[in-house]
């Protein structure tokens, strides 16, 4: 069974001084934008991104956000007549986003290492010339943060995996990978919400159900959520 | 109720979509053809964002087990009544009993059928919108399939009507100053440069100036376009972000790939261009193996073309308004 402990930690908003690197903004259609963070891909620049969410999804004239790895997509209401005062507009709350750390809860994920759905755990103990006990004791002992949900419904991209087991997504994708394998993808780590083509790497599987459309808060995750996996189950 | 007698894959319930919840993973949906979809709604009394079906796979037929007011939209499936031949764009009633055939379209690719009432499936996430990569929205997730039985329609029917309905202009005629003409055949698609178009150099120039065949591997997730292949003058490492239907990304193989209604969420190929809002149910209507050319737009020309949409679907409500007034009033 799996396991799912949530509290909202107590800790108020962190804030930190801004920079003054511009964000670059670039349009997708007539009624969206896209503001990329400048830097790095870390910590620092998504909280800047989940400001400057918060800060846009206030806005009158923004119907959505969609925050990404350290970008944020913003569709607005209408096509503005004056898409570089927009742009202008939109460079100025960049400028203005402070770090803002999100009091996130904590969910603690229970997983079955190895076994069945680890397909691609062979392959990653050749890649990172680590064995797969090493493998498996590294990812369950990192901290992972939620940067933001996308690609399918609640999958939750998990920034913090170790640099030792970091493994290229496969240029050919699994056909038909199942909901709850445990995968890692470049830098990044996650749960596989849907069953069906996955370029991810298996390393095990957990029950916990990411999504539920019914429920009043569809996805388990959400951006700035602390995450841990419990190795409830080594199979190897 | 309606029974399906008949069906393709992938004929789905639609309405205009579940925008809003990107930021958790889930796709928006909703009809390829929203104009389309728009004015079938008005034509049977209906708000123009009501669920309706979504016919994209022929032949496809319906029985009707109660007197119902329906409307025909979109591509032109020389569709029957009972053996009758109907026109499409026109509202009309059904009695019980009656089967209402469509058959493979000879231009266009998908037909809207919408109810007066609209189609009594679950909203999910404020949409009737079938999810089918997500397993949920219209009915059970899922594509229609024959022997299905589906709520339509309601119990108190409004409006009055001529007696052999009423119909208006397709958008294709009716719009067609503010929409730029097939040049050589080619459907023309407007779309505005996006973030990595000025990497793709000279390459940049040959996706507007050439023209690109809509692949058979395209669903209502993505167009893929084959045409020569472009290429980014350097690799640049991309950050996956959001996307939204009408973008149009370049995979490392050269090959556009349009989001299109059930866009994926994200994404991190480079994206050259985005299609404009107001011209995606051209290109939803375009077929399999035909061919596009994109011709840059600005900013100015999508709000033209959504002020003449939206005058368009007003002078159906208006011209409803008034063919309800002067019918009562003959009653």
């Amino acid at each position: 069974m799996s396991a799912l402990q949530a509290k909202t930690l107590s800790a108020p908003d962190h804030i930190s001084p801004n920079s003054d690197a511009l964000a670059r903004i670039s349009s997708i259609g007539a009624r969206a934008f896209l503001i990329e963070a400048p830097g790095a891909f870390d910590l620092p620049g998504q909280r800047r991104i989940w400001a400057l969410s918060r800060t846009l999804t206030a806005r009158e004239d923004v119907v959505e956000v969609v925050p990404g790895m350290t970008n944020l997509l913003v569709i607005l209401r209408d096509i503005p007549q004056d898409p570089t005062a927009l742009a202008s507009d939109l460079q100025a709350c960049w400028r203005q986003a402070s770090e803002v750390d999100i009091a996130g809860r904590e969910i603690e994920i229970a997983v079955t290492y190895g076994g069945e759905h680890a397909t691609d755990l062979p392959a990653l103990c050749d890649f990172s010339r680590l064995t797969d006990r090493e493998i498996v004791r590294i990812h369950y002992e990192g901290t992972y943060r939620v940067f933001a949900l996308g690609s399918a419904p609640g999958f939750g991209y998990l920034h913090g995996l170790d640099p030792r087991i970091h493994m290229p997504r496969k240029t050919v994708p699994s056909l038909n990978m199942a909901r709850g394998c445990v995968t890692i993808g470049g830098a990044q780590t996650g749960v596989a919400v849907l069953t069906g083509p996955n370029g991810w790497n298996s390393i095990g599987y957990a029950e916990l159900r990411m999504f539920d459309p019914e429920a009043d808060s569809p996805a388990v995750m959400a951006p700035g959520d602390i995450v841990r996996f419990r190795a409830e189950r080594i199979e190897l | 109720m309606i029974e399906i007698l008949q069906t393709g894959p992938l004929n789905t319930v639609q309405d205009l979509g579940r925008p809003g919840y990107r930021n958790i993973g889930v796709t928006a949906s909703g009809a390829m053809d929203p104009l389309a979809l728009s004015v079938g709604n008005l034509l049977v009394g209906n708000a123009a964002g009501e669920a309706g079906i979504e016919v994209q796979t022929f032949p496809f037929r319906v029985r009707f087990t109660a007197r119902q007011r329906f409307a025909l939209t979109g591509a032109d499936c020389a569709a029957r009544l009972d053996g009758r031949e109907i026109l499409t764009w026109w509202s009309m009633e059904a009695q019980p009993g009656q089967v209402l055939e469509l058959t493979q379209p000879l231009k266009d690719a998908r037909a809207y059928l919408c109810f007066d009432g609209g189609v009594a499936v679950a909203p999910v996430l404020g949409s009737r919108s079938t999810s089918l990569r997500g397993a949920f929205g219209g009915l059970g997730g899922r594509s229609l399939a024959t022997g299905d039985e589906i709520g339509v329609g309601t119990d108190v029917p409004d409006g009055f009507y001529p007696k052999d309905g009423f119909g208006v202009r397709p958008p294709v005629d009716a719009l067609a100053d503010f929409f730029p003409p097939a040049e050589d055949g080619l459907l023309t698609i407007r779309a505005i440069p996006a973030g990595e178009h000025d990497l793709f150099g000279k390459d940049a120039e040959r996706f507007w100036s050439q023209s690109w065949k809509i692949s058979s591997r395209s669903d209502r997730t993505g167009f893929r376009l084959s045409g020569v292949p472009i290429q980014p003058t350097e690799t640049v490492e991309m950050r996956s972000h959001g996307v939204m239907p009408g973008v149009v990304q370049v995979p490392p193989a050269g090959e556009p790939i349009v989001q299109m209604s059930d866009a994926n969420t994200a994404g991190g190929y480079p994206k050259i261009a985005g299609v404009l809002e107001t011209d995606l149910w051209r290109l939803g209507q375009a077929r399999i193996g035909s061919s596009l050319r994109f011709c840059r737009a600005s900013h100015a020309d999508a709000y033209a073309a959504e002020r003449a949409i939206k005058a368009y679907l007003d002078d159906i409500i208006q011209t409803r308004r008034l063919l309800f007034q002067a019918l009562s009033a003959m009653a």
